[in-house]
């Protein structure tokens, strides 16, 4: 068994991080700290899920979020998609092993993966709306969102939700507000499995091989660590029986990565389109200082005039 | 024989100077609604798209404000636009004359009209402002409308939206280039923003610049 976070102390605490160790800041900069934190990550053994939504059920309870009664149409995912009240979403689905010819019961918790290298942050256009702390967690302060969705487009694993009560975008926070005072994630606290764990991103690959170890063991000869080099790594990581294919998992992404449209949008058509704006203006300037003024002579009057002398 | 380049309202009124009516009040008021919401979208949509100029939000009430405004003043534009599309197409119908024009930009820089053909109610340069932004604001609407979460936001996979995001903001771009050379020729060939205030020109300014206009207004072509 992974020892787990233990209970904090009852008595308030400094936080452990804020906004000193912030290392990326949406449409802005931020001076990095000269010392990152401890990288931190959630690791969520799909082997293990045993699919009781117990970490929905925690992650609607600890962030105080309401989801509406939905319909049942035969599935057990509920609710049917992430929204912007669930941020985290228990995803089913019936793999036929062709080897083995088992059914095996593929159950992945789906929420936001905390890319080393964030393609929603990325993408915002609001200075401070979107943060990341050195130990990694990717943050979103709801006071700076202007609802715009760029987050979603930036985002390679289709995570924020826009509110359509406030038109924010809203995801999972890692728990930063649990993680600031020594506390594990809501989710991995309620897990009764162990099937998420948490730690620093070096435990929870150790974790991760010792649990690969066992499923190797066990046949499933392609089990693996799913933490995509794509977006530079990400803080929270799966354990896959079947690494080898990640879209059976529910559509995960095979090899998630900044999609090349947003990278082209938020990179070279931002200067070049600045730039061509500032040429065109400056040729104005230049024109007119060397051509001067196209003015209406005297001359151009009299024809007017001679033109239309008949008209009288 | 060519077709007149006369429009409805054009009209010329003999005297020292000559004057010439070149925009009736309706079209003015259609041009400056477009205007505004030209300059608008702009600086909202500039808000938008890079850090720098994220201060320009201030302009709208804030980024949540800016963010809900500036397709509203899209609409808005697309609409009047299309009001002066509809206006002013016929005359922008491109001739053979006009690209004896675009090959001599060398004489319209230098001011040397003289060296040019005789010129309608638009010359090459105008028809090439109108049409491109024709084309621009057809594909600003459509695009913007993929990318209006708030009301379309089911409509469209992310992959469009991504598509279209790009596609927006650098249509966008080629569209502001086109304005300031709209913005510009209108300052630096004197007496030309008249037309679009008070709606005359005077007769020298029309023989100078658009001298077939003028000469189809005397002999009442229409």
């Amino acid at each position: 068994m992974f020892t787990p976070v233990p209970n904090p102390t009852t008595n308030p605490v400094a936080a452990k991080f804020g906004q000193q160790d912030l290392i990326r800041r949406s449409a802005s900069s931020v001076t990095a700290p000269a010392k990152r934190q401890t990288e931190v990550a959630k690791l969520i053994d799909v082997s293990k899920c045993i699919g009781c939504k117990a970490c929905q059920v925690a992650c609607l309870e600890w962030n105080n979020l309401t989801e509406e009664v939905g319909v049942n149409v035969g599935v057990y995912d509920n609710p049917h998609d992430l929204t912007a009240n669930t941020w985290t979403l228990m995803r089913y689905t019936e793999y036929e092993n062709a080897e083995s010819g088992n059914l095996e019961w593929l159950i992945r918790k789906d929420g936001c993966m905390h890319c080393e290298d964030p393609g929603c942050l990325k993408a915002c256009p609001a200075p401070g709306a979107i943060v990341q702390y050195s130990n990694g967690i990717v943050d979103f302060d709801h006071d700076k969102c202007i609802g715009c969705g760029y987050c979603i487009k930036g985002c390679p694993f289709n995570i924020p939700r826009i509110s359509q009560v406030d038109q924010k975008a809203y995801k999972c926070s890692l728990c930063s507000d649990r993680l600031a005072v020594g506390q594990g994630p809501a989710c991995a606290k309620a897990c009764p499995t162990q099937a998420i764990v948490f730690g620093t991103k070096d435990e929870m690959k150790q974790w991760a091989d010792h649990r690969i170890k066992d499923l190797k063991s066990r046949g499933f000869k392609n089990a693996g660590l799913y933490d995509p080099p794509g977006v530079g790594g990400t803080h929270v990581m799966y354990v896959l029986q079947h690494a080898d294919k990640p879209q059976i998992y529910a559509g995960l992404p095979n090899n998630p990565s900044i999609s090349p449209l947003v990278e082209v949008w938020k990179g070279v058509t931002k200067y070049v389109g600045l730039a061509a704006i500032g040429a065109f203006a400056a040729f104005g300037f230049l024109h007119h200082a060397v051509a001067g003024a196209n003015r209406v002579t005297a001359e151009d009057e009299k024809n007017a005039e001679r033109l239309t002398e008949g008209q009288r | 024989m060519s077709k007149s380049e006369v429009d409805a309202g054009d009209s010329v009124h003999p005297g020292k100077p000559v004057i010439v009516d070149r925009y009736t009040v309706a079209a003015r008021i259609n041009h400056w609604i477009t205007a505004v919401s030209l300059v608008l979208l702009a600086l909202s949509g500039l808000a938008l798209f890079t850090p720098a100029l994220y201060f320009l939000t201030g302009l709208f009430g804030g980024g949540q404000l800016t963010r809900i405004i500036h397709p509203w003043i899209g609409v808005v534009l697309f609409l009047s636009f299309m009001g002066l599309f509809f206006r002013f197409f016929r005359l922008n119908l491109w001739e053979r004359t006009d690209s004896v024009w675009m090959s001599r930009m060398r004489d319209v820089l230098a001011n040397e009209e003289n060296k040019l053909p005789e010129v309608g109610k638009y010359n090459a340069g105008q028809k090439m402002v109108f049409w491109s932004m024709s084309l621009f604001i057809l594909v600003l609407i459509t695009s913007g409308v993929v990318i209006w979460d708030q009301y379309f936001g089911n409509y469209f996979t992310i992959e469009q939206k991504r598509i279209a995001v790009l596609i927006h903001s650098a249509t966008a771009i080629v569209a502001i280039c086109v304005w300031i050379v709209h913005v510009y020729a209108a300052i630096w060939v004197r007496g030309t923003i008249g037309a679009m205030t008070r709606g005359k020109v005077t007769g020298g300014w029309a023989w100078r610049h658009h001298r077939r206009w003028l000469k189809d207004l005397v002999t009442g072509k229409n």
